[in-house]
């Protein structure tokens, strides 16, 4: 097999059949589709087998290496194969090419971006995940869709841009572009960590998330969900495990989203915030940095992909059948969609971290690093934040959607290949809840951890029924906030309503005396630059007009003076 | 036979076009005149790659015209610089001959076809000659050549414009290949030789004179001339917009890089590098010069309603890059500059013949001729895009790759590194300004009527040979920046 291939990284079977794609046409493409991960899979498979690789390449004198393997990216490798399969399969249905071939380039580009070796190849992976996964956005044709994609990819662009300035630092300095282990005591580490903190969503950076991932197509988030933050996870763990100011940034992360869940309407919202507080437990473990903290991490996300992917599937399920997210417009779809609620509920026991569910089995290790490690208050900080995980996630996500109060509403079953690819995810989600090992033997490092044991499932559970026990009682109690038609919006209230409010208040205050420093501004502005600017360079400009042979000639005796007299006075 | 020909490979390669011309202009049958122009400029192309493997094989090659050794007779030298420039003229020239004879039929008064081969062929040969001499008097001559069968191609042009475009460049051309003359003249004054070679080996003695210095002053501004460099740019644009689509296409690909070639010849091989930034302050007059080309370029190519103008704009803000590289005096730079020739080269090339495909349907090249080209001229408006973005510097076109080697050299180079890195930033923005108002007229308004009206195929293929040249000299660099690269090394070097 690997002969066959001569040896191409297997990303490139995902572009491959990208453009194959965007050539076929109905049941020829499914089958190309379904194929890529597949193929890409057993060849990764094989490839995972052998010794780690690292092919090495030149480019402009610049030694570059496309493909480099070993544990850490394999895994993500493997992840991001099902993964891409899972969320082919669910949207093999739809009949849009430019979503089937950008979600493909996206997908490739992610694996592409995990055996990156070096920075620049890391950097053009990154930018194709951007721009293709732009259209994943753009793909839902509403004017919000449009306008928060637009938003989306500047933020993305911007991280890209960061990323190669710290990619020319890390060269002036080291004269090497490969991807290691960086310090955040050089500029190169904290251009390159920002970035990266870009990608994973960081308080403050995170507004992309939430902003963009709800407004996708009912498909395109679940691609959206898996690769973009899962990448920047990996390339935490890869170039800044056990930076102490991640744990910081983690828990915070890991805290800060549960709030806006719990008053969130929109339930893929509701999941992007969820995501994030996800990422922070992810981002606590590499901040850690001890083995079995990064082990957590790294199965963490593998989970997450998992089990946020069934969760994303199932209200895509919702969406594509109903055409309504917000909870207040949905409810008691369990009657006529029993699958997809008993898919959804058990991504929902999965990311609760129910015992037996796959969930329990990462997040324990964090846990247990966090406490070996002395973290207590982070330790209790995550505890509040798994609580929060529960209540907005686990209960709040399958209650509005399928129970509650009846909506009227009465959609079938989605389309059959929906619930393939939920089935599938749920099925790991209960397998890899069962049978940890198998997770277990693929982490980057050794581990004999078992998560099963008195005190942690104790401890769980205690959590769990607590939480649901307050959910109950608020919501008796009518005290539970309600589900209001509203778009909540947190930091990026910055710059969506606080720089635009603002320059519009100020103006409305400021009219007179700002109309005339306005008239003024612009005046001195029209005649010191853009006057200046069309006299020279405008259409009939000086620069741009046809001289008379004359001054053309002056200019070259002013020009030939003027070398002279350097010449002869130097 | 074979032997005969390998042997006089060099005086081919200028011979094949000189001699076909007039040939050409006998026959007087249009289809004739066009195989036979084709067929000579293919086959110096072909002459231009043997020498450049045999140089990048065998160093230096020399050859003695009529077998008079140098320093007396005319020597014809071929180092790695030359044999690239040769290799880039004379391909790019293959490329717009094909172009050619669709082109020209909308263009041009089918009695004058002949008469334009001729002065096509008599051009190129006189590019060539002055890549591949090795004498400074030589060299004057064949840009004489090919100067006054220029200014008869721009003549050519439909609209009225070019004959005065024409006649400002001849004013302008001749002008500076009196300069050029004169600087030359002073140097065989205070040397008593011609040959390149042999100048760079007396001059050191004479250096020191104001003769000397007056010489460089007058063959630096001469060739500034022809380089189009700022402020001294002002004839092209109007020769650029007003001549034929063909003759835009190779004026814009091949005349100001052989210009910049002449000029490299002249400072780092005659007077050498001690001489020309040591003792006199060329580096900063340069450097000076090229930064403010850059941006009144770009500027000015904003504002322009004609898109040929656009692009004769953007091609003095190119040459500005170009020059800076060269400015920078180390092999970095230098290999950058010349680089930037070559990609420069191609993606203008690519450009002008989507114009040209524009023009052959539409008749004229303005802003508003492009509305909705996107639907109904399809390939072409994709070419026109791959240039683009190769002007802009996208990754993965072979702009990047320039601009990328031109940022790295400037690093090295403390403040003035930084204000040339911002520039050639503030000039991909710039890039970025021109080109999207053609992008945006192309494929974001309707257009004028729905009907498919694509540019025929013999105007495609040659104009998608050198976009897709573009996308490859973006990703496979080991021949352009290997050249560039060997070819900054011997100018530096300081060996002839």
């Amino acid at each position: 097999m690997i002969e066959l291939f001569g040896g191409m990284p297997s990303y490139m079977v995902f572009f491959l059949f990208a453009v194959l794609a965007l050539f076929t046409r109905g049941h020829l493409r499914s089958l190309l589709m379904i194929a890529a991960p597949v193929i890409s899979g057993i060849f990764l498979w094989q490839t995972g087998q052998g010794e780690e690789i690292s092919y090495t390449t030149q480019l402009m004198s610049y030694e570059l290496t496309p493909f480099r393997t070993d544990k850490l990216s394999l895994l993500f490798g493997y992840l991001f194969n099902i993964a891409a399969f899972m969320a082919v399969l669910f949207s093999l249905h739809i009949k849009d090419t430019h979503q089937h071939v950008s979600g493909l380039i996206y997908a490739g580009a992610a694996l592409g971006a995990v055996f990156a070796g070096d920075l620049i190849t890391l950097f053009v992976f990154l930018e194709v995940m951007a721009v293709s996964s732009t259209f994943l956005i753009w793909a839902r044709g509403t004017d919000k869709a449009i306008a928060s994609g637009m938003r989306y990819l500047i933020i993305q662009v911007i991280s890209g841009v960061l990323l190669l300035a710290g990619a020319l630092f890390v060269y002036s300095d080291t004269g090497s572009l490969s991807l290691t282990q960086m310090s955040l005591d050089t500029v190169a580490g904290v251009l390159i960590f920002l970035a990266v903190g870009i990608k994973a969503a960081f308080p403050l950076m995170h507004n992309w998330v939430t902003d963009a991932y709800p407004e996708a197509t009912p498909t395109g988030s679940v691609f959206l969900s898996i690769f973009t933050t899962k990448t920047a996870v990996y390339l935490l763990a890869r170039g800044f495990p056990g930076e102490d100011i991640l744990i910081y940034i983690g828990a915070i992360m890991a805290c800060f989203p549960i709030f806006y869940a719990v008053i969130e309407n929109d339930l893929r919202r509701v999941l992007a915030y969820s995501m994030i507080n996800q990422i922070g437990f992810m981002v606590v473990g590499i901040g850690i940095g001890t083995e079995l903290a990064i082990n957590g991490a790294v199965a963490t996300a593998f989970n997450h992909v998992i089990y946020k992917g069934l969760l994303f599937m199932s209200m895509g399920a919702v969406l594509h059948m109903t055409g309504r997210i917000n909870g207040s417009d949905l409810g008691g779809l369990y009657k006529t969609m029993p699958k997809t609620t008993i898919l959804c509920i058990v991504g929902a026991a999965s990311i609760s971290a129910f015992p037996l569910f796959s969930g329990f089995v990462s997040k324990a290790m964090i846990m247990s690093a966090v406490i070996y490690e002395g973290y207590d208050w982070i330790w209790l900080a995550l505890l509040f934040a798994a609580a929060g995980v529960f209540h907005h996630a686990g209960i709040k996500i399958p209650y509005f959607a399928f129970f509650a109060h009846d909506s009227g509403l009465r959609p079938s079953e989605p389309p059959r290949n929906m619930l393939m690819a939920m089935g599938l995810a749920a099925a790991l989600c209960i397998g890899i809840g069962c049978y940890p090992r198998v997770l277990y033997s693929f982490l980057p490092f050794e581990t004999d951890y078992t998560a099963y044991d008195t005190t942690h499932v104790l401890t769980q559970m205690q959590l769990l029924c607590f939480s649901a026990l307050a959910f109950v009682w608020l919501n008796l109690r009518g005290l539970y906030p309600p589900e209001l038609r509203s778009t909540n919006i947190d930091v990026e209230w910055l710059y969506r309503k606080f720089l635009p409010c603002s320059i519009r208040c100020g103006m409305a205050m400021m009219k007179p005396v700002y109309n005339g420093a306005l008239r003024l501004a612009c005046g001195m502005v029209q005649i010191v630059f853009i006057r200046n600017l069309t006299r020279h360079h405008g259409p009939e400009g000086v620069l741009a007009r046809t001289w008379p042979i004359g001054s053309m000639v002056l200019w070259v005796a002013v020009l030939l003076g003027f070398y002279l007299m350097l010449y002869y006075v130097l | 036979m074979m032997e005969v020909v390998l042997a006089n490979l060099p005086a081919l390669q200028v011979l094949l076009p000189l001699l076909t011309a007039p040939i050409c202009f006998l026959v007087r049958k249009n289809g004739i005149a066009w195989l036979l122009a084709f067929v000579a400029t293919l086959g110096s192309f072909v002459v231009a790659i043997n020498l450049f493997e045999q140089v990048s094989n065998e160093g230096v090659l020399s050859y003695t015209m009529g077998g008079w050794e140098p320093p007396w007779g005319i020597e014809y030298r071929i180092d790695e610089l030359s044999a690239f420039v040769l290799m880039l003229v004379s391909g790019i020239a293959t490329v717009t001959l094909a172009f050619a004879r669709k082109s020209i039929a909308k263009e041009i008064a089918p009695q004058s076809f002949a008469l334009f081969y001729t002065a096509l062929l008599l051009c190129l040969a006189g590019l060539l000659g002055i890549t591949i001499t090795g004498d400074a008097f030589n060299l004057f001559v064949f840009l004489e050549i090919s100067s006054l069968s220029s200014y008869i191609l721009i003549s050519f042009g439909k609209d009225n414009r070019a004959l005065t475009a024409s006649f400002q460049y001849l004013i302008m051309g001749t002008i500076g290949a009196t300069m050029l003359l004169i600087g030359i003249g002073f140097l065989y004054m205070m040397t008593g030789t011609l040959n390149m070679a042999d100048l760079a080996a007396r001059l050191p003695e004479v250096m020191d004179t104001n003769t000397v210095r007056a010489a460089f002053a007058f063959i630096i501004v001469g060739l500034s001339i022809k380089l189009a460099l700022f402020p001294l740019h002002i004839w092209l644009p109007n020769a650029y917009g007003y001549a034929p689509s063909t003759v835009t296409v190779f004026l814009a690909a091949t005349s100001t890089k052989v210009a910049l070639y002449a000029l490299l010849r002249f400072i780092f091989t005659i007077f050498g590098v001690e001489f020309a930034f040591g003792e006199m302050p060329l580096q900063f007059i340069l450097i000076f010069l090229s930064v403010l080309a850059v941006f009144s370029g770009s500027l000015t190519a904003i504002f322009q309603t004609n898109i040929k103008h656009v692009l004769a704009y953007s091609s003095i803000a190119q040459i500005g890059y170009m020059m800076i590289g060269v400015a920078l005096i180390s092999v970095a730079g230098l290999s950058a500059g010349i680089l930037h020739m070559f990609n420069h080269a191609i993606m203008k090339g690519c450009l002008f013949m989507a114009l040209g495909c524009v023009y052959y349907r539409h008749g004229s090249a303005r802003i508003e001729d492009f509305k909705g080209l996107g639907k109904t001229m399809p390939l072409t408006m994709a070419a026109f895009v791959v240039g683009g973005l190769g002007l802009i510097g996208m990754p993965l076109t072979a702009g990047f790759i320039s601009k990328w080697y031109l940022v790295m050299a400037a690093l090295e180079h403390g403040l003035a590194g930084a204000v040339i890195i911002f520039s050639v930033l503030a000039g991909s923005l710039l890039a970025v300004a021109y080109i999207w108002r053609v992008v945006e007229a192309a494929y974001f308004q309707a257009p004028g009527n729905d009907e498919k009206v694509e540019a025929p195929m013999a105007l495609l293929i040659p104009t998608w040979a050198l976009a897709l040249a573009t996308i490859y000299f973006g990703i496979d660099t080991q021949l352009s920046v290997g050249a560039a690269t060997q070819a900054a090394e011997s100018l530096m070097g300081g060996t002839p």
